[in-house]
């Protein structure tokens, strides 16, 4: 029997029920001091000076970290190239320039955290504001088209003529939408300690990827990137928002270089808000034609986002549009428009999220248009091939997702026309949306080891944020070897385990896995040449080279949601009773992990939909929205039943692991089906995210109050 | 009047007697943490919002982050380190069975919440979805899943591990005829 | 936070002493918005005079009505058997707030006197006139969409974000204060707090060193009741708006009915003009409609929380809606 495959519960579980999983700032250290940071509260200007006597009269101040104490960074430093984004955002202290509210602009290091927090009140910071420019608009003359945007493509990309296509379609939809900016907020704000001994440097990080944090943190610091360690070995969440190393890292470093002890950073929400990134707000506009029979000819997919003053940072919000359905002529375009705010990054599913609730509720306008249904039209619009690249897919499988989801969820009692199921007070509705993500692959190198006592050791680089990695690497070795995985020990979170690729992008268990098997396979070989083990044991590495250059195949997953919701009919309250997602990621293995992750994307997903949003400060800058009271994410009473399936699939073409990733597909479509459901229980169409009551009850509710 | 910051202080955290000076402006979330070493109580917010400092103080779950130790003089705190002196609580076993995690950082603090929200239940203490308020019984071994879910409302997880939770608060409630849980 | 003293005094008398002295002191109970607000520096107290000996936990039922002392516990009052058969609307009401968690810590007093959760209010960079008068409101052409249309003023459009109060207000309960000089008051909640005008800063008539002691309910009236909250999500919300509702109806026509209202005013909003207009009449839609424009006839909505009219109208239509015909089925 294999491990791969099976349903194994997860390995580092009971160390997490128990309290005994250790995360960034839990190690012990002696002499360990504590960092507050003091932070800009003008938009826009110049940091004249930091006064800091007050804040060094404070007992238990060890230091304060200004631009004046601090270590120069080395801006050309070598940094890992996924790294570059957040570059601008790790060079802390290194300049006056003020870009937005929220910046760091000094850190007072003290014996405890309550002396660290009183003396960081007590810094007197002398800046000069200027006008800042805070508010995302649709049409600015500053708004610029990317060269490229997150995901590598253009941020102008035509196939045909799509605008004259759509000017002469029979049948045509021109709509609009817009979703709020969103935190990660992973439930363990980020947090790090660093510790320097000589110039050697070890960082406990909250971190997605120890092995390019330690390669950027090297560059940035001028040191042989043998120097720096950095431990994740367990990271309470992340969502893309650790995915690079982000300002406390480089706090930490700074600081215990200054006082020349062990120092910890530990954000609170507050801080988290600006120095952390999110997913920026979008501003969408899609125009679809089509044929009176609903064959789609032309899609226009533009969007417009922001970014800070310190880099140019776009979602691919438009990318899933080009390879959706086939339309012969297609254009998508990304506006960005530089603003006075904090950086915008990688947020679960970044671009795919935001930008498929777009394209999936304007699939549901244009079935409603058509009289159709909407999973019918989108059968109608499957494309055989890639219609971008012309490229054969690996495998899709969309309409198999839609055709079993469909009778899974009981989609036939479904009734088209809006509002004509109700129970009581409620309005109920069902709707549906598709999915996509794309697969990709980075190098990634692993261990193995034996000793004379067959035990083995499987080590990594990779950080398990939550994702179930350590188990189905576990279970990977284990087959890989063709032992039970109780003789294989697992290693994971530390950067001189080699390089890998951080966790994110849904790439991590193919690539990681592709490394561990190699690395596996060859130390079977070595252990049978060499006609047993010898006492010192025997190593083997691996190094994978599939990078993520075009192959001859379009590699995706896909997948389909369907939500059922129920709106009151007197306050607009929106209860999601059911969801299911069925998912095509080619090989699962580990059913068990890969399935509470999907429902976890799900859940996310109906948070984007129904009530997260980080509100701007338009007046001051940063957010308004500033903590988990008014920053709302799904609680336990929100989610009722929610359901995830995996389609069986080969793909023999995806390579040696041959799954494709669940991590963010869960995501990607969600927020569409509830809205799409919001519009079949009610008639009213949801184009701004999050939901709110009032825009519902505005249209069902009789006029009352009025002054 | 007392003008001293800091506090003798004597407080019991798993059975262990702890006599300390203590800063008034402490929380009980960092005196563990910070202090006693005691990790497994995680800072998700600081300030009441996640529910992942959750521990039990005289046998009450409360949220360490917004309790400050000078106001705890005698009192008794058990943390997720403490639930199960012997080895480990069903709950724990039940959260690792049914997948009841995914990053496990509010783990600790669901598990501390969801063992006071029974011993409530078991009480006969009402919800907000609590059928009849006026009606003194409620059943921990009945509990419906939508009454696991209101009282477990105030544990945030962002990994969305929340089905799973109520499935395994349910298995070991489902058990729980003699309240041995 | 600064470091700051402390005491755990036995007497009321010697605890009203000690705040009264020191300005800048300060009552703890559960600590739960304290604490939180002196993390956020909004709060900056030099003393903290700890209420736990003072013997506040009293519980009693009695034909008159029923007195709970003000440090009994949030969760020790919903759930308290005899609260919930005489005023389920107190015990709705608490627990459709907070969390467990919160509940067990908080106190009824602290439950009172908790302080707005305005996102300016709460972060110290920024002016607010609540928090520091004379700065200034953002609120008002920033972001206010949770914020009050009753009751505020140009200065301040903070809502006070208790359940617990609503019912009270409901229910015409009194809060008993001993005075700092000794005195003891009893004050509705109309007269506990005050609305914003240009002191903002001051959310109740209370003096330092004043102690709320007990919320005295008068006897239950027997009127069916309802406590309903609309939020942003199923639980562990603030209240976007709701309604503590008590509506008896006799030959069709309402004989006794009390409105109170979350979430839109600076204090629970206790709808008296509502109220006389519904008095006597039958509660149709429409006459609820009417009632409700009357009630808020006053109110200064702001762009993005002017929907809470329409909300507050449209819950108020559909509690009536489930109060009424439970009593025409002959109750």
């Amino acid at each position: 029997m294999t491990s791969t495959n099976q349903a194994v519960t997860r390995l580092d579980g009971p160390d997490k029920v128990t309290g005994r999983a250790r995360y960034a700032v839990e190690y012990g250290a002696n002499d360990v001091a504590y960092a507050w940071p003091v932070q800009a509260t003008c938009a826009r200007g110049r940091l004249d000076r930091a006064e800091t006597d007050a804040a060094l009269a404070v007992p238990g101040v060890l230091d304060v970290l200004t631009h004046e104490n601090v270590l120069r960074l080395h801006a050309d430093g070598e940094i890992s190239p996924a790294h570059m984004g957040a570059l601008p955002d790790l060079l802390l202290l290194q300049s006056k320039d003020l870009v937005f509210r929220g910046q760091l602009v000094a850190a007072v290091i003290a014996e405890t955290p309550e002396a660290a927090r009183e003396g960081a009140a007590a810094v007197v910071v002398v800046t000069e504001a200027e006008h800042a420019r805070l508010e995302l608009t649709v049409g600015d003359d500053e708004a610029i088209v990317p060269d490229i945007t997150n995901d590598l493509s253009p941020g102008h990309v035509a196939r045909g003529d799509a605008d004259r296509d759509f000017a002469d379609a029979p049948v045509r939809l021109d709509t609009t939408y817009s979703t709020a900016a969103n935190f990660a907020m992973p439930m363990e704000p980020h947090a790090a300690m660093a510790t320097w001994d000589g110039d050697r440097l070890t960082v406990h990080a909250s971190d997605q990827g120890p092995p390019w944090t330690a390669m950027t943190l090297a560059g940035l610091l001028g040191l042989p990137p043998s120097n720096v360690e950095v431990v994740a070995e367990y990271v309470g969440g992340g969502f893309g928002s650790k995915a690079a190393p982000r300002p406390p890292i480089m706090l930490a470093v700074l600081a215990a270089r200054l006082v020349g002890r062990p120092v910890k950073v530990a954000l609170n929400r507050q801080q988290s808000t600006s120095l952390t990134t999110y997913r920026g707000p979008s501003r969408q506009r899609i125009r679809i034609g089509a044929g009176t029979d609903g064959r789609i000819s032309s899609v226009i997919h533009e969007t417009t986002g922001q970014t800070s003053r310190l880099t140019t940072y776009a979602d691919q919000t438009v990318s899933a549009t080009r390879l959706m359905y086939r339309a012969e002529h297609c254009r998508t375009t990304t506006n960005v428009l530089p603003l006075d705010v904090p950086t915008p990054a990688w947020v679960r599913a970044p671009g795919e999220a935001p930008g498929m609730f777009a394209l999936e509720s304007a699939m549901d306008e244009l079935a409603v248009q058509l009289g159709m249904d909407p999973i019918e039209l989108r059968v109608l619009n499957e494309p055989e091939t890639d219609p971008e690249s012309g490229l054969p897919f690996t495998s899709r499988n969309l309409v198999s997702c839609l055709r079993i989801g469909a009778e899974r969820f009981g989609w036939s009692d479904r009734r088209p026309e809006p509002g004509a199921t109700s129970d009581g007070r409620w309005r109920l509705g069902m709707g549906v949306a598709a999915a996509t993500y794309p697969h990709y692959l980075f190098p990634s190198t692993a261990t193995a080891r034996v000793d004379s006592a067959h035990r083995y050791t499987v080590r990594i680089g990779a950080a398990d944020i939550g994702t179930g990695a350590r188990t189905a690497l576990h279970q990977i070795a284990a087959d890989a070897l063709k032992v039970p995985m109780s003789d294989v020990r697992i290693e994971l979170g530390r950067a001189s385990h080699g390089s890998a690729p951080f966790a994110g992008g849904s790439m991590g268990t193919a690539s990681w896995g592709a490394a561990i098997e190699s690395a596996c396979r060859e130390l079977r070989r070595r252990i049978s040449a060499g006609g047993g083990i010898p006492d010192e044991g025997l190593e083997a590495g691996a190094e994978t080279l599939e990078v993520m250059t075009p192959s001859n195949f379009s590699r995706h997953a896909y997948g389909a949601h369907f939500a059922a919701v129920r709106v009151d009919r007197d306050t607009g309250e929106v209860q999601v009773d059911r969801m299911l997602g069925v998912f095509a990621t080619g090989r699962i293995i580990n059913p068990l992990t890969a399935k509470s992750q999907a429902v976890g994307a799900m859940i996310m997903g109906m948070g984007m939909a129904l009530m997260e949003a980080a509100e701007p400060d338009t007046r001051f800058g940063g957010f308004v929205t500033q903590d988990l009271a008014g920053y709302h994410v799904p609680a336990h009473a929100d989610v009722r039943d929610i359901d995830a399936m995996f389609l069986t699939e080969e793909d023999p073409n995806l390579g040696p692991i041959a799954g494709r990733g669940v991590g963010e597909i869960g995501i990607v479509g969600t927020a569409a089906a509830i809205t799409n459901a919001i519009h079949n229980a009610t008639g009213i169409r949801i184009k701004d995210l999050p939901v709110r009551a009032e825009n519902l009850l505005l249209r069902v509710a009789v006029k009352a109050g009025e002054r | 009047m007392n003008t001293d910051t800091r506090s003798m202080v004597r407080i019991t955290v798993n059975g262990k007697v702890h006599e300390q000076q203590i800063d008034h402006r402490s929380t009980l979330l960092d005196l563990l943490r910070e202090t006693l070493r005691l990790t497994g109580t995680k800072k998700g917010c600081d300030h009441g919002q996640c529910g992942a400092c959750t521990v039990l103080v005289d046998g009450q779950r409360v949220l360490s982050c917004l309790k400050l130790v000078v106001t705890l003089d005698d009192a008794s705190v058990v943390t997720i380190e403490g639930l199960d002196t012997d080895g480990v609580h069903p709950l724990q076993e039940a959260f690792v069975a049914r997948d009841a995690l995914q990053c496990g950082y509010c783990t600790p603090g669901q598990v501390c919440s969801a063992i006071g929200a029974m011993d409530e239940a078991r009480r006969g203490w009402p919800s907000l979805v609590t059928p009849d308020l006026a009606n003194a019984e409620v059943e921990l071994s009945t509990l419906s899943r939508e009454e696991i879910r209101e009282r477990m409302s105030g544990n945030l997880c962002r990994c969305g591990a929340y089905p799973s939770i109520v499935d395994a608060i349910e298995d070991v409630a489902r058990q729980d005829a003699n309240g041995t849980v | 936070m600064k470091p700051l003293s402390y005491a755990r005094p036995r007497t009321q008398a010697e605890a009203a002493a000690l705040v009264r002295r020191s300005p800048d002191a300060v009552f703890i109970a559960g600590g739960t918005n304290l604490t939180d607000l002196m993390k956020l520096d909004v709060v900056t107290p030099d003393l903290l005079v700890d209420v736990q000996d003072l013997d506040l936990t009293e519980l009693t039922h009695h034909e008159w009505g029923t007195v709970v002392g003000a440090g009994v516990t949030n969760a020790g009052l919903a759930g308290d058997i005899g609260i919930r058969r005489r005023y389920p609307l107190v015990s709705e009401a608490i627990l459709a707030g907070a969390s467990g968690q919160i509940r067990n810590a908080a106190s009824i007093a602290g439950n009172l006197l908790q302080r707005t959760r305005c996102g300016y209010f709460q972060d110290v960079t920024k002016p607010c006139n609540k928090r520091s008068p004379g700065s200034g409101c953002p609120a008002i052409a920033g972001a206010h969409r949770e914020l009050g249309v009753l009751g505020t003023s140009e200065h301040c459009v903070a809502t006070h974000p208790s359940d617990m109060a609503v019912a009270l207000a409901a229910l015409d309960a009194v809060v008993r204060v001993r005075r700092a000089t000794g005195s003891v008051s009893a004050l509705t909640l109309d007269e506990l707090y005050r609305l914003p005008g240009d002191r903002p800063d001051r959310d109740t008539t209370l003096e330092p060193g004043d102690l709320v002691t007990a919320v005295e309910l008068p006897a239950p009236t027997g009127a069916p009741s309802r406590y309903r909250k609309v939020r942003d999500r199923t639980s562990f919300a603030f209240a976007l708006v709701s309604v503590a509702a008590m509506l008896k109806v006799e030959d069709g026509v309402a004989v006794d009915v009390r409105l109170a209202y979350g979430g839109v005013a600076p204090r629970p909003w206790r709808a008296r003009t509502a109220e006389a207009a519904l008095l006597g009449e039958r509660p149709t839609d429409s006459l609820i409609t009417q009632a409700l424009q009357a009630e808020f006839a006053t109110a200064r909505p702001l762009p993005d929380n002017a929907f809470k009219i329409n909300l507050a109208a449209s819950l108020t239509r559909a509690v009536v809606r489930d109060l009424a015909p439970a009593q025409k089925a002959g109750r």
